[in-house]
């Protein structure tokens, strides 16, 4: 009997697929198209102390092999969140990681001082979105602040954390050892590369933010470079992720150094998009005779 | 369990310049749709990732056929345009809620490529149907519509009907009605809601906003609510989910 099964955390997943937070809501409206329990674990939209509106709209753009977005992490506030949401997710025989988003560091431990006590297994730290204002990104573009949210969200923590970075810098090394040295359980990346497009008829940005955050299979390569240089530079689990639409991309992960991976934009262009990856992992161990997943994972150094 | 289904082309022909008709032979969607709802329609070239989201033009539900009229604005559209009889193509739907089916005196406008829900819509309306179809110039659907009400046209050039638009021709020819059903660009939307809410008249609105998953997830085709919607508990409804037909006092244009 093949396993898939990964321990992230000393969380056990039953396979390393999750989904890519913001792209699957909380998971009901993909619920209508398969069984949830297919998946290692959901991974929520971000969910902020507040219900946050978002951004104006346009709030996407489509780009070659891939797609800006600016939704800004419209949201229903903690309170909605754990009456309604996580209620749902617990139908379903996966993993729950509730992505957690803030202004300011006050707003982040109150959020995960609320689900402290809630049952969710994992948490995951948004500081690397680029479409709102204050927090998000601020956080991850810089070492020091990082390091700072992360020992202070640790201390409000019950479950373990995973610290999402972003693309957007100079040397993502820095930042994952930032993140560890802060007591970060789990490094989650790549979040989205900032872009622009511009609407050549109306002569204006494609998105009324101006920026947005690109994903999709365009931003593989250099997620799966992040990966590997992350891997190769800390000790701690990691989630990969940037465009992975098929269980071969995911496998590109694992190989680089991911103990798990998700999948994002893909469930855009095709709603069974995570469930696929799932069985396409087993699909590859089948074909090369692999007894673990795990044995995979960083085996190209 | 929802599906998505491999439609296949019957007949696909370009009735005006640039817009396309397109008959489509699906497994269930034709049985399960009604007038208002949309289908998400994906490209076969995987560099182009998001569905693209087009209107129910017509309903066959006894051959299990939908028709979308749709215009060409990009390479998506163009790639279903170059489209042949018997090729088949993704599809999800329907999507979305539908036009509330009301037996009212009612007055169906529509724009430009806002006119074609207006065919299944009037087939379907049981009491009296006045249509109101606006176009910049070139007519099309006009026999079909014809068919299901009384067909009246507006043209921004004057070349037939009322020069102007669609409450221009309302004005000319006097229309009255008890309820109104609207689809077109936001602008126009925008006046009928006005003209709606200075007669106290009940006003449906079909909307549109880029989105990318198309069944509620993503939060990227919002409109402004008056109320506070049920997913986020702010003002904004998401237009794929909570529409694209809403009531006009519900949003804010």
């Amino acid at each position: 009997m093949r396993s898939t099964k990964v321990t992230i955390a000393g969380v056990e997943l039953k396979n390393p697929v999750m989904t890519a937070s913001g792209t699957f809501g909380s998971g009901a409206e993909y619920s209508e198209f398969y069984d949830l329990g297919a998946l290692g674990a959901v991974v929520t939209k971000g969910v902020a102390s507040v219900p946050w509106p978002g951004n104006p709209v346009p709030r996407i753009a489509e780009t070659r092999s891939g797609m800006l977005n600016a939704i800004g992490l419209q949201n229903p506030g903690i309170d909605v969140f754990v009456e309604r949401d996580i209620p749902y997710l617990k139908q379903y025989d996966t993993k729950i990681i509730v992505n957690v988003c803030g202004k300011t560091v006050e707003d982040y431990c109150e959020v995960v001082e609320r689900l402290s006590a809630e049952p969710v297994d994992l948490l995951e730290i948004n500081v690397s979105c680029p479409n709102v204002k204050e927090g998000g990104i601020a956080f991850g573009q810089n070492p020091k602040a990082l390091e700072g949210i992360t020992r202070e969200v640790k201390k409000y923590a019950a479950q373990p954390i995973i610290m999402k970075l972003s693309p957007n810098v100079t040397d993502i090394t820095e930042m994952a050892r930032a993140a560890e040295a802060g007591g970060a359980d789990v490094l989650s990346l790549i979040n989205t590369l900032t872009g622009m497009k511009i609407d050549i008829h109306r002569r204006t940005f494609a998105i009324a933010n101006r920026t947005g955050g690109m994903s999709g299979p365009a931003v593989k390569p250099v997620a799966v470079r992040m990966v590997w240089q992350t891997a190769n530079a800390v000790k701690l689990p990691i989630i990969g992720m940037g465009g992975i639409c098929s269980a071969d991309d995911a496998m590109e992960f694992i190989l680089a150094g991911a103990s798990a991976v998700a999948v994002g934009t893909a469930n855009f262009a095709n709603p069974y998009a995570a469930k696929e990856v799932a069985e396409g992992i087993e699909a590859y161990m089948e074909r090369y005779q692999v007894e673990d997943i795990c044995e995979l994972v960083g085996v190209v150094r | 369990m929802k599906k998505r289904e491999y439609a296949t082309v019957v007949e696909q022909r370009e009735i005006a310049a640039g817009i396309y008709s397109m008959w489509l032979q699906t497994e269930q969607i034709a049985e399960a749709a009604v007038a208002g709802q949309f289908l998400s329609i994906y490209s076969r070239d995987e560099s182009r990732m998001l569905p693209r989201p087009i209107s129910i033009c017509e309903l066959d539900r006894k051959k299990g056929s939908v028709r979308i009229v749709y215009r060409v604005a990009g390479k998506g559209t163009e790639e279903f345009s170059r489209m042949k009889a018997g090729e088949k193509l993704p599809v999800l739907g329907p999507l979305g809620n539908g036009f509330p089916l009301k037996k009212k005196k009612a007055i169906l406008m529509g724009g430009g490529i806002g006119i074609p829900p207006m065919v299944q819509l009037a087939k379907e309306l049981d009491g009296e149907v006045q249509i109101i179809a606006g176009y910049r110039d070139e007519l099309f659907l006009t026999e079909e519509l014809e068919r299901y009400g009384r067909l009246l046209i507006a043209t921004e050039d004057g070349s037939a009907g009322t020069r102007g638009n669609v409450l221009d021709a309302v004005r000319e020819n006097g229309v009255t009605g008890e309820l109104i059903y609207a689809c077109g660009p936001l602008s126009m939307l925008r006046a009928v809601k006005e003209y709606a809410s200075r007669r106290g008249m009940e006003c449906y609105l079909s909307m549109e906003e880029r989105m990318a998953c198309g069944i509620g997830a993503c939060l990227a085709c919002v409109c402004r609510s008056a109320e506070t919607d049920s997913h986020t508990h702010v003002h904004n409804k998401r237009v794929c989910k909570d529409g694209p037909v809403f009531l006009s006092t519900e949003v804010e244009l």
